[in-house]
């Protein structure tokens, strides 16, 4: 975070934020108890990984913050995606599973 | 953590402005010297380089955490049957309920960092109890949770009770939510022990000028803690629900 | 010219007080948070595990000197193979030049006073100094013989031996790594002296950059694996028990996932002290900077993607390994590189044959034995039948020690001057650097051999057709042993009684030869600003006659 932002964050802004992780909570317990077959996943992940974005982008402040640390955040994440996406290779494409 | 350097001037007034700015001025060259430690230059270096170890931190925990989410996905894919068949055994009103605690105290605490950025040390502290509240909150319910699994022996280990899972995989299941909900459960515990030390600092520190880049890393170690359990929650509790 | 500018009233000259004998007392030892003492604890504690490691080497060399499984038992010889792996490679090659020549160098390198996180960084010598006490631990109370790859189920249901002891010093040493890997990159970024660009930044640097950026990214990942492990031996959960659905094969894939970026911890940095060595004995700028500074990053990016080549044979499907495969033979490109690099920076230069140098060109000759013999492992029908081979041993043999540990050797001669204020008497340097050569590809050479002819890993009994090359390796293997131990000898005499050194005996480029030796706590007592490139050595001249001329 670089010392340029030193102006806080309006009360406002982190309240509706808040709202809105309380609201997606719900969407996401009431779409599980639907029947969408593969989707379930697809959906309650999607949900997840909005939740987390506002929470990274907002409550931690990462919009404003440091390049570096934003580098650094993303690269994370794409290493550990290698991780799953790699391994899961392996497991799926194996003939007797 | 850097320790807050306590300001050499005597009952400093803080500053209320109306404009949202700090109290702390991160720019002075010389000021608040006191503050920076010798291998830095100035406060500015010292602020950045901590922001930035603090997310390279958080990136390590996420590494840590991820071998665990690998193991999951690997077996959830092995074990579809099985792992439908042993969520069953937990308890998703509690779970939620859980999440929205969680959600709060990242809340409550980005309000305290924020506190802490406009030098107002009593709603920082407020905040900071309400962090706290919902942080013990979450490890009673945890507690209560593990203590029911307990009872109906679905703790993995000799005692587990198989004939209640038909679908192969479900000691399985159960390992890994315990371990994962069991490391992310000492993750909040050190996170207690973190915001108790920053209510008695901020306490002790009332009326001195603070660094408030104790608080703000203790923020992001926080919200990193909420957000392995945004992911925990649907993929431990909530497949195949319907 | 100078690399730096002096403010007024600045002193160059040798200062009395120096990091060594700022303070004396334990405390002062023990509490620092001064880089450099702290890579000089670092320094004691990794030879510490060096002697451990190379004594198990000794005891596994004896008893392969005869085909009959004699001198110990299969049990005794399990423990000693695993703590020989375990020893060197999480409490040896993994801290030794990061921690050691990395601490003290790179502040000083970058015109720092220190590390960023300088408390972060006495800790991380703390954490592994107790995950060391913990492997000692489980030295005592009777080792442990699951190899150093922990492979399950065997450590986590059937080994009778201490796995949980080894595993929590294992998981507390990656903490340590963990730390200095975080602090290094924050060093790079942010406590560069002015005028020091990134491009102007040694290549020493750029590795060790590299290098921890693998250990912030992949060490967490087998602290979660060990510490699975270790619950499962004790509570008894069964993530990697087959009885209850658990997989052997997902513990290897978490386990190299760390394991294989972590042979690149292990050799980058020492690829960085070899630019370094290279330039200076040289008299020549490093050919391709930017070349060999990618090429560290790519290293650094392309291990993450390789590590199934320890899975080939192990049950990871066809489809799988062949695409680990290429991948692998795509990591052999940025480490042909530099190796390229080096080669051309020698070309045109005054080549000086000082002991350093002399690793320097081990390493070459060496790494590249190792780095091509990779390239049949990673050939997946080949790997088939070289896979749990002497081959396997040969080539990461030549590249841990002919490579990563021949450049710490190398590193620690050029800069000891440096460190400690005394020179190493120069004759033992080059007769060490050449006997550790001999003693090496004698004790290593005919391993290859071997391998290829079926001689299988880890077995203390094999058939007599090939004693003849065990005999010739457990021979190299004493030559190579009394070369570390003339080298150790040596050294520590040298503290005593070398010869005082000058701020900068190598005439070399760099900040860290523009301070003192050994430096003052603060390493600089002016304020560095860069404004040459890295390596400015002086171009030779060409021919002195028309020089003459020119000046005329």
């Amino acid at each position: 975070m670089s010392a340029e932002q030193h102006s806080a964050v309006p009360i406002r802004i982190y309240f509706n934020v808040f709202l809105t992780l309380l609201v997606l909570l719900v969407i996401t317990v009431w779409v599980a108890y639907m029947d969408l077959g593969f989707l379930n996943t697809v959906v309650a992940m999607a949900i997840a990984v909005v939740k987390a974005l506002l929470v990274i982008l907002y409550f931690m402040d990462m919009r404003r913050g440091a390049h570096l640390a934003q580098i650094w955040a993303g690269g994370g994440v794409i290493f550990l995606l290698t991780l799953f996406c790699l391994s899961l290779g392996d497991y799926l494409s194996r003939l007797v599973f | 953590m850097p320790t807050n350097r306590r300001s050499k001037t005597p009952r400093r007034k803080r500053m209320s402005s109306p404009s949202d700015t700090i109290a702390v001025d991160a720019h002075g060259h010389g000021e608040h010297d006191e503050l920076v430690s010798h291998q830095f230059e100035d406060l500015n270096q010292q602020t950045e380089a901590y922001s930035v170890g603090m997310w390279i931190f958080l990136v390590t925990e996420l590494m840590f955490f991820g071998g665990l989410f690998a193991a999951y996905v690997i077996y959830r894919g092995k074990y579809h049957e099985g792992f439908i068949e042993a969520h069953h055994h937990l308890n998703v009103p509690l779970g939620g309920l859980n999440t929205a605690v969680l959600l709060t105290s990242s809340f409550s605490m980005a309000l305290a960092v924020r506190s802490s950025m406009l030098g107002k040390w009593k709603s920082q502290i407020a905040y900071l109890y309400v962090t706290l509240i919902c942080a013990l909150g979450f490890l009673v319910i945890k507690a209560i949770e593990y203590t029911d699994k307990y009872h109906h022996h679905l703790i993995p280990g000799p005692n587990f009770n198989t004939e209640a899972f038909k679908d192969k995989g479900g000691e399985l299941f159960m390992s890994l939510y315990f371990a994962m909900t069991g490391l992310h459960g000492i993750h909040v515990l050190v996170g207690v022990i973190v915001i108790s030390v920053l209510i008695v600092r901020t306490w002790i520190n009332r009326n001195r000028t603070m660094d408030y880049m104790p608080i703000e890393m203790s923020g992001l170690y926080w919200h990193f803690v909420d957000l392995i359990w945004i992911f925990l929650y649907p993929l431990l509790y909530l497949i195949g629900r319907a | 010219m100078s690399q730096v500018a002096d403010y007024p009233g600045s002193v160059h000259a040798a200062e009395k007080t120096n990091y060594l004998n700022a303070e004396h007392s334990i405390k002062s030892w023990l509490l620092t948070v001064d880089h450099k003492r702290i890579a000089i604890l670092y320094l004691i504690s990794i030879t510490v595990f060096f002697i451990i490691g190379g004594s198990m080497a000794a005891l596994i060399r004896a008893e392969l000197l005869t085909p009959a499984g004699d001198l110990i038992s299969s049990d005794a010889y399990n423990k000693a193979f695993t703590i020989h792996g375990v020893t060197l490679i999480f409490f040896f090659l993994v801290p030794s030049i990061p921690a050691v020549l990395g601490n003290f160098l790179i502040p000083m390198m970058i015109g720092a006073r220190d590390v960023a996180f300088t408390r972060l960084n006495l800790v991380s010598w703390y954490l592994f100094t107790i995950g060391g006490i913990f492997t000692i631990c489980c030295l005592v109370v009777g080792g442990v013989d699951t190899g150093w790859t922990f492979y399950t189920p065997y450590s986590s249901s059937f080994s009778n031996t201490s796995v949980v002891l080894a595993v929590t010093g294992v998981f507390i040493a990656g903490f340590s790594s963990i730390a200095t890997g975080l602090n290094f990159i924050v060093t790079v970024h942010k406590m560069r002296a002015p005028g020091m660009t990134w491009f102007k930044l040694p290549l020493f640097i750029w590795s060790n950059y590299a290098t921890a950026c693998i250990m912030v990214l992949g060490t967490p990942v087998l602290a979660i694996t060990l510490f699975l492990v270790g619950v499962e031996r004790v509570g008894r959960i069964g993530i990697f028990d087959p009885a209850l659905g658990g997989d052997p094969i997902l513990f290897q894939h978490l386990f190299w996932f760390y394991s294989h970026p972590a042979v690149y911890i292990m050799i980058l940095p020492s690829m960085g002290v070899i630019s370094e060595l290279m330039a200076c004995f040289s008299r020549n700028r490093v050919f391709g900077y930017d070349f060999v500074a990618y090429s560290s990053l790519a290293l650094a990016g392309l291990s993450f993607v390789v590590w199934g080549h320890h899975l080939f044979t192990s049950g990871q499907s066809v489809y799988a390994g062949m695409a680990f495969s290429a991948l692998s033979f795509l990591v052999a490109i940025p480490s042909a590189v530099k190796v390229f690099n080096w080669t051309a920076t020698m070309y045109k230069g005054t080549v000086v044959l000082d002991s350093p140098m002399l690793y320097s060109l081990g390493f070459l000759g060496l790494f590249t034995i190792g780095g091509l013999t990779g390239l049949f492992l990673a050939s997946l029908a080949v790997d088939v039948h070289l896979q749990d081979t002497y081959f396997v041993i040969a080539h990461f043999h030549y590249i841990m020690v002919g490579g990563a540990i021949m450049g710490f050797l190398g590193g620690l001669h050029f800069w000891w001057p440096k460190m400690t204020g005394r020179m190493y008497p120069e004759t033992f340097g080059k007769l060490s650097a050449l006997t550790i050569f001999i003693g090496f590809n004698l004790t290593f050479m005919p391993q290859f051999i071997m391998g290829y002819l079926g001689m299988p890993r880890r077995y203390h009994a094999y058939v007599p057709e090939f004693q003849v090359y065990h005999v010739l390796s457990s021979a190299g293997a004493s030559v190579l042993i009394a070369g570390y131990a003339f080298t150790i000898a040596y050294l520590l005499w040298s503290l005593r009684y070398g010869e005082k050194a000058s701020a900068n005996p190598w005439a070399a480029k760099g900040l860290e030869w523009e301070t003192p030796s050994p430096p003052p706590t603060e390493n600089f007592n002016y304020k560095p600003v860069v404004h040459e490139e890295a390596y400015a050595y002086e171009p030779p001249v060409e021919d002195p006659e028309e020089e003459a001329h020119e000046l005329a």
